[in-house]
């Protein structure tokens, strides 16, 4: 404790306001001792860790401590944490991982990041989807629902293609096929327009190889179901005039877009399980046909 | 400075350094603080107070061993922090029952003004932690350096075999209580069978280490080397309790009008008070505070200068109660209401009531299930095919119970809302399980936007439920 010293012993320094005089008391000890401590540790800091730039490098300190190592250190705890988990991953076969529910858990949730980066732009985190994008969320799937067919989404990617009919439908018959196609979507039968979808009229367009003789589509082609309420490109008349005029990846700038990257070379097969697990079960996964 | 506002202060200024500051710095030579400039070597003497205070001193072994008590099966009193579950006997507090912790503090925070308005700082002079290591310290050092004088002595003297090697002996023992104190600490939060075979086996996680370690040196440099001063200085209790003291709360007060003027014995005359100036008073107090100059901040209301003038008094054969637990009312001999006839002790009073009843309504409250339902909000519906609307919700029950629950969800609310399937939920014994469901309404039966749903889990007598919320489309 410093001396405290009566303000009749004490000079001043001479400064006074109101009859208050600034008097030369030390400062305290305690205070003392923390400000002549604190250069003390400038320079220990400035040995031990990096700090002080040079013109192509810096000094890196004594300890040899960087920021990217000590991230790097608990990345690889975390990839402890998680290689058990990753090996059953591996060993198991979705369809195993989705009946499980601790591994199904984990699927889910370390597939996140991994969803964000590749599939969440297009579809939205939650698979959602997007305008011109697919709702993975639904029931509704133009290649199949089941994790086999997931699997093989993300490994190949996909392509949709669909005419244009533009050039072969009179406008009349276009106007006619839409009066067609959002009828059935409400799971009637309008007689307008059938004989176009069936390709009864002339020329050479049809719908019906692709989608089908009950409009439901094909799995294996891609072609949409046209009898439920999920619209690939936007179901109201004018969104469906652009689709069978212009069709999906033809040419022109009015066509529809329906391209799906390839990932199998990009992600690893169990990071594609995982992803697999997750669409599967944001609500529409399908179980696989037994016929 | 604006010259005619000069001219109109200088008035004032002058005259206050005439007489005002002057007599300021006047009286502040005679201010005596102590901060710490002398050490307090307190006299003990025995006394009715000095045995109250051994007595709540022993309320500490509680602490002490409190740890070491089991209950079935595990420790009877545990915070288990990794577990999240904190264990009072048969009891078990999850986070959730942590509203309670509240109202034990506020107890706590009641209890102490209600103490402080009838009896002053009887909770720094019975009951303090700091109070009380102190007390034991100290006894411990008088026990190896012998009397305050001889203390005092023993300080001055240049340092010798013996100086040395009482002072080593009697800092080892201030560490070890301290490091006791510490791991005694730790052991409310870690099994204290557990923590010992780490301490003895010299092994275990640095917490189990390091936090013993901070209290020891925490302990070590309040009460072996700050002491007094702590109260002075540091602690924020003492001064809260000065301002809920008033007039009619009953604290060591001198009775000047019958000490004054103090005399020793043989000296005095017709003018002389009882007091034989002594200083027995000053002598006793482990704050180094001098009563007779009334109640001060420095004061812990211990008694102990009571006890000491009551022996002084009734050697020279003059009535007790020279110094005695008086209120400010008394001292001026004025009326002085009993305790229980003041409004502000019902009001504190009722406060704890309820606080106690709140907390006896919870733990009966206890056990049991809980259920919280998140609504998914990516996306917040989904039209399904058949133009139904599907909502997602994550429903996370915790089974506070000791045995496995077989639950049911049941929904209400929405007009032809129903369960995706409907499930049996298997929640193991104490622990939280998050399970996802999807609830589906075909879009005809629905209101646009968000509509209440109400999830119920039921089984084997428990039940639970949470309001959620549908949301269907707007358009």
């Amino acid at each position: 404790m410093s001396e405290k010293k009566q303000p009749h012993d004490v000079e001043d320094t001479g400064h006074e306001w109101d009859g208050i005089r600034e008097l030369k008391n030390d400062p305290p000890r305690w205070w003392l001792i923390g400000y002549f401590l604190s250069p003390v540790f400038i320079v220990v800091y400035l040995i031990l860790y990096p700090s002080i730039p040079l013109i192509n490098d810096y000094t890196r300190g004594l300890l040899g401590w960087t920021q990217i190592d000590e991230y790097n250190e608990s990345l690889a705890q975390l990839k402890i944490i998680r290689e058990p988990f990753e090996k059953k991953i591996e060993a198991l076969s979705a369809q195993e991982i989705l009946s499980d529910s601790e591994m199904k858990r984990y699927a889910e949730l370390s597939s996140k990041v991994t969803f964000g980066d590749h599939c969440g732009a297009c579809h939205g985190s939650g698979g959602q989807g997007k305008p011109g994008f697919p709702i993975l969320a639904d029931d509704d799937w133009l290649y199949g629902g089941t994790l086999e067919t997931i699997i093989e989404t993300i490994t190949d990617g996909r392509e949709g293609e669909m005419p244009a009919f533009g050039d072969q439908l009179s406008e009349r018959e276009i106007s006619d096929l839409v009066a067609f196609v959002i009828a059935s979507s409400k799971g009637e039968r309008s007689p307008a327009g059938h004989d176009v979808f069936m390709g009864e009229t002339s020329g050479e367009a049809n719908c019906v190889d692709c989608h089908g003789e009950e409009a439901k589509g094909d799995h294996d082609m891609g072609s949409a179901n046209l009898t439920d309420k999920i619209w690939r490109f936007g179901g109201s008349e004018e969104a469906i005039r652009r689709t069978i005029t212009y069709g999906v990846n033809q040419d022109g700038k009015m066509t529809r877009r329906a391209i799906m990257p390839t990932f199998g070379t990009k992600l690893k097969e169990s990071d594609i399980k995982k992803l697999a697990v997750k669409v599967w079960s944001f609500g529409g996964g399908q179980k696989p046909q037994e016929e | 400075m604006n010259p005619a506002n000069k001219q109109q202060s200088d008035e004032p200024v002058d005259s206050f350094a005439d007489n005002g500051l002057d007599q300021l710095y006047n009286e502040a030579d005679y201010w005596h603080v102590n901060v710490g400039e002398s050490k307090i070597h307190a006299r003990r003497m025995p006394g009715r107070f000095r045995r109250l205070k051994w007595m709540t001193a022993c309320l500490y072994l509680i602490y002490f061993f409190g740890p070491y008590l089991r209950w079935g099966g595990r420790q009877a009193i545990l915070i288990d922090i990794p577990n999240r579950k904190t264990y009072i006997f048969g009891l078990t507090f999850w986070p959730q029952d942590y509203w309670m912790l509240s109202l034990v503090l506020l107890i706590l925070a009641i209890g102490l003004f209600f103490t402080t308005t009838i009896v002053g700082r009887a909770f720094c002079g019975y009951f303090c932690w700091q109070t009380v290591w102190v007390d034991i310290f100290t006894w411990i050092e008088e026990k190896l350096e012998g009397s305050p004088s001889a203390r005092i002595a023993l300080d001055a003297a240049p340092w010798s075999m013996r100086k040395t090697r009482i002072k080593a002996l009697k800092h080892l023992i201030f560490l070890f209580l301290a490091a006791l104190t510490g791991v005694t600490f730790t052991s409310y939060f870690i099994d204290v069978r557990e923590l010992w075979t780490y301490y003895t086996a010299l092994e275990g996680h640095a917490y189990i280490w390091s936090v013993p370690l901070i209290f020891m040196i925490g302990c070590y440099c309040g009460v072996a080397l700050l002491r007094e001063q702590l109260c002075f200085w540091l602690c924020p209790y003492a001064r809260i309790q000065g301002v809920m003291i008033d007039p009619q709360t009953i604290m060591p007060t001198y009775d000047f009008k019958r000490g004054e003027q103090r005399a020793r014995i043989g000296k005095g005359d017709d003018k002389s008070g009882d007091c034989i100036d002594c200083n027995l008073c000053v002598a006793v107090c482990p704050t180094g505070v001098d009563i007779r100059s009334g109640q001060q901040e420095g004061c812990i209301t211990c008694g102990l200068c009571i006890d000491a003038c009551d022996a002084v008094m009734e050697k020279v054969n003059r009535p007790t109660r020279l110094i005695s637990y008086r209120s400010l009312f008394e001292r001026h001999g004025e009326a002085s209401n009993l305790w229980y006839k003041r409004g502000r002790v019902y009001v504190y009073s009722l406060i704890m009531l309820a606080s106690l009843g709140g907390i006896v309504y919870g733990t009966t409250q206890m056990g049991g299930l809980s259920l919280t339902v998140i609504h998914e909000r990516q996306p917040l519906f989904t039209r399904l095919s058949d133009g139904s609307i599907q909502n997602r919700y994550l429903l996370k029950m915790v089974n506070k119970e000791k045995k496995e629950l077989l639950l049911t969800v049941a929904i209400s609310g929405v007009d032809g809302a129903m369960l995706e399937k409907s499930e049996r939920l298997i929640i193991p014994a104490g622990a939280v399980k998050s399970h996802t469901l999807f609830v589906k309404a075909p879009e005809d039966s629905l209101v646009a936007g968000n509509t209440p749903l109400r999830f119920t889990v039921t089984g084997q007598g428990f039940s639970a439920d949470y309001k959620s919320v549908f949301v269907a489309p707007l358009e």
